[in-house]
């Protein structure tokens, strides 16, 4: 249910002024009805995290009362939070569309990928995602990604055009003006596309609760065994666990991000409502990747460095 | 579902309806490398409390490895490797705030002189322009040429900030002059509302707290004054514009028959039982249905994102656009433009393009570059038969379809353009159709009105 909210928009807007939320909504809707009309074969990366989810969100709503014209395409490290694989199996079932799953398990176990020492995969989900992406030849990719998570992702275009080695070159993006997103590209190329490029994490937690959307439960408070690495708490799984010197308790945490288990950090929390995890994150003095990811914080440069391999 | 919820939801739900409900304002800032705008962008998301623990964590250590005593604020915001070895910026990056009146998104342009192309691109969204200038300096060819842009690209608000008044020794009429002279240039290229502000981003003088060392300036700060400016034009001022982007048509047994089509509202206001022309077939029909994303709606307006139904079944398909009957855009294939270049390959006369409008893309030829702009001193070079990157010029082309296309003055959605390279696709110009302070004087030398005019 949607209601457009009118607000002061200071002096001069009237009646006419949208809510943030009803703007940014709006152009996400623009970006998705943009590449059903100027691409052949667009997928929607899918991992069953909050932000794929708001982009599917929106998608079906872009194109209601018809389906989404695009496949999904997920990404799976084989680390996944159990939750997660579960809700991402039912949310495909209730649209009826089509899923494909790009597996770094397989790849490593027919010795495409070797397994890093310190057990993250996240860096190993490239090779799988451009080989999907060739094989499928889908030519859109859409991305959850957002301009406000990393310094690196603050110049990322809407449309960001790549090369058939999946390349980000920053000093080669095409400028982007006005509304006019230019998805013109060579066969081999592929454009990923940003729809939540102008959404904040605030943003989509505010859009999460005033559309009502279910998300996996591990993002609200729940107890859970968790064990200290690298200043996370990290949740023991297939992936791994403790080591020496490391302790397994029982503590309230959720999780503010939804990736790779071995690299992805819980945070102590009472929230069980999303009220309240809006009213945390509110209140947050930490952003989310710097509060949750291991493999952000591995350079200053870390980002942008696997941005230009062909990572997200 | 509301009846089910407890009082204490009920409150909690209403904050949550509360607090997404604040407008959003999109602004751009220019200065050269300098001016200090970094550290003016630094600051305003370091006092608006927009820096997290995190964030200023990696500047104090970066600057600390730089052997910087205080945290360089300008760290929070030089994204790329090669900028932060060379110090500069060069690419529009978007950063976002919020305070608890308004949400913001900024374009963070390089002002570098041959990253005119940047602040064009930058600018071309947003409603406010910031242009900085330093104190000791005063309005220098870069001021003007970010005045122009802002002025070219129609950027409603423009705020000049001086920077830098701690080494003026805060002296009033360094500001005051500095502030006259850029009114008055800035007034005379059409900028409709100028507001001038003294600040040292530095010291954090009046960005986000009111300064105590100038207390004969009674104005806001950069921040409450970004906080207030009215956000948006009024749309029932407009004449309607609906680029179809996507016929939607679902075919199913539940929709046998239905027809939808989806697109962006460019401008104006649509209402169930419009009559609306589709160009550029001029076919005529009646607005049914509007349907805003899951609501069935009366009564839509620009920006909103719809899928309009009509009373009568028509050929109509992406690229069309419906516009009121009675205020229906002229067609033509014949487009006067001032456009800003982009590419390193430059622009020439004879050259064949793809001409993006919209939700249009058409082809197109060069057929006359009757003059290239100096930003400067707005004087204009005649026929200089090639735009390079980053020039600014006045550009004549004939298409091969018919464009429904409005001057840029009257809407910046449907008069802009981009002409696309149909080789490998690049986008080469940004377009702006129709007149502008761009193109010579009809006439050949016209006299000029030398009022403000400083040459």
């Amino acid at each position: 249910m949607t209601t457009v909210t009118a607000i002061n928009a200071g002096e001069g807007a009237g009646l006419y002024a949208l809510a943030h939320l009803d703007a940014l909504e709006s152009e996400a809707v623009h970006i998705f009805r943009e590449v059903a009309g100027e691409f052949e074969r667009p997928v929607i990366l899918f991992s069953g995290g909050k932000d794929s989810i708001v982009m599917l969100h929106l998608a079906l709503k872009a194109f209601a009362p018809a389906t989404v014209p695009f496949s999904l395409l997920h990404v799976d490290t084989g680390h996944n939070f159990p939750e997660v694989i579960a809700y991402r199996d039912a949310t495909v079932a209730r649209h009826g569309l089509r899923l494909h799953v790009a597996s770094v398990q397989e790849f490593i176990d027919d010795g495409r990928l070797r397994e890093r020492p310190d057990g993250t995969r996240n860096p190993l989900q490239t090779v799988p995602l451009l080989d999907a992406i060739e094989k499928n030849r889908f030519d859109a990719v859409f991305g959850g990604g957002r301009r406000d998570e990393e310094k690196a992702r603050a110049k990322e275009r809407v449309f960001s055009l790549r090369d058939e080695f999946g390349g980000w070159d920053p000093r080669r993006q095409r400028p982007e003006l006005w509304q006019l997103y230019n998805g013109r590209h060579s066969p081999g190329e592929h454009v990923r596309v940003f729809p939540l490029s102008n959404w904040t994490e605030l943003d989509v937690w505010q859009y999460i609760a005033r559309e009502k959307i279910d998300l996996p439960q591990i993002y609200y408070a729940h107890e859970r065994e968790v064990f200290r690495r690298g200043g996370m708490w990290l949740a023991p799984g297939d992936w791994g666990g403790a080591k020496d010197g490391e302790t397994v308790e029982r503590r309230m945490v959720r999780y503010r991000t939804v990736g790779d288990m071995s690299c992805t950090g819980a945070v102590e929390s009472d929230s069980v409502s999303i009220e309240q995890v809006i009213d945390e994150i509110a209140a947050s003095r930490l952003t989310e990747r710097g509060a949750t990811r291991a493999d952000d914080k591995l350079s200053e440069a870390a980002m942008e460095d696997r941005k230009r391999e062909g990572y997200f | 579902m509301t009846s089910d919820l407890t009082s204490g939801e009920q409150a909690a739900a209403a904050a949550v309806e509360r607090s997404a409900a604040t407008s959003q304002l999109r602004f751009a800032t220019a200065g050269s490398v300098d001016d200090g705008k970094s550290t003016l962008v630094g600051r305003l998301l370091h006092d608006s409390k927009s820096v997290l623990a995190d964030q200023l964590e990696a500047v104090e250590h970066a600057s600390r490895s730089r052997g910087q005593e205080a945290p360089d604020l300008a760290l929070l915001t030089d994204g790329l490797r090669a900028e932060r070895e060379q110090g500069i910026t060069i690419d529009v990056a978007y950063r976002y705030f919020a305070t608890p009146k308004r949400r913001f998104i900024l374009a963070d342009t390089p002002g570098h002189v041959q990253y005119t192309r940047n602040m064009v691109t930058g600018a071309s969204t947003a409603e406010l322009a910031v242009v900085l200038v330093d104190a000791r300096n005063g309005v220098v060819e870069q001021t003007r040429r970010h005045a122009a842009v802002a002025a070219l690209l129609r950027v409603p608000h423009v705020v000049l900030a001086v920077n830098k008044m701690d080494l003026v020794d805060y002296a009033e009429p360094v500001f005051a002059a500095i502030a006259e002279e850029f009114t008055t240039y800035a007034a005379s290229l059409g900028v409709p509302e100028i507001t001038a502000i003294p600040i040292s981003a530095l010291a954090g003088d009046n960005v986000v707290t009111a300064s105590a060392n100038m207390d004969w300036y009674g104005g806001p700060t950069v921040l409450e004054h970004l906080e207030t400016v009215p956000v948006g034009t009024d749309p029932s001022q407009d004449p309607a514009r609906f680029p179809v982007q996507y016929v939607i048509r679902p075919q199913t047994a539940e929709h046998p028959d239905y027809r939808g089509y989806a697109g962006q509202i460019a401008s104006g206001v649509l209402r169930v039982g419009d009559a609306v022309t589709v160009l550029p077939s001029g076919r005529t029909s009646a607005i049914t249905g509007i349907d805003a994303l899951g609501t069935m709606v009366d009564v839509a307006w620009a920006p909103q994102s719809v899928t309009l139904t009509l009373a009568d079944d028509l050929d109509i398909s992406r690229g069309d656009l419906l516009a009121p009957s009675d205020h229906a855009p002229e067609t033509t294939r014949d487009v006067e433009a001032t456009v800003c270049h982009l590419h390193d390959r430059p622009l020439r006369v004879g050259d064949r393009v793809l001409l993006k409008h919209t939700t249009r893309t058409v082809k197109a030829i060069i057929k006359d570059i009757p003059s290239r702009l100096t930003l400067a001193d707005l004087s204009h070079h005649p026929a200089p038969g090639e735009l390079a990157a980053n020039d600014i010029g006045r550009v004549v082309l004939r298409t091969s379809e018919p464009l429904a296309l409005d001057a840029y003055d009257a809407s910046r959605r449907t008069g802009s353009f981009l002409l696309l390279d149909p080789a490998d696709g690049s986008t080469l110009t940004a377009g702006m159709a129709g007149d502008s302070f761009a193109a010579p004087a009809k006439g050949a030398e016209a006299a000029r009105d030398d009022e403000g005019w400083d040459f």
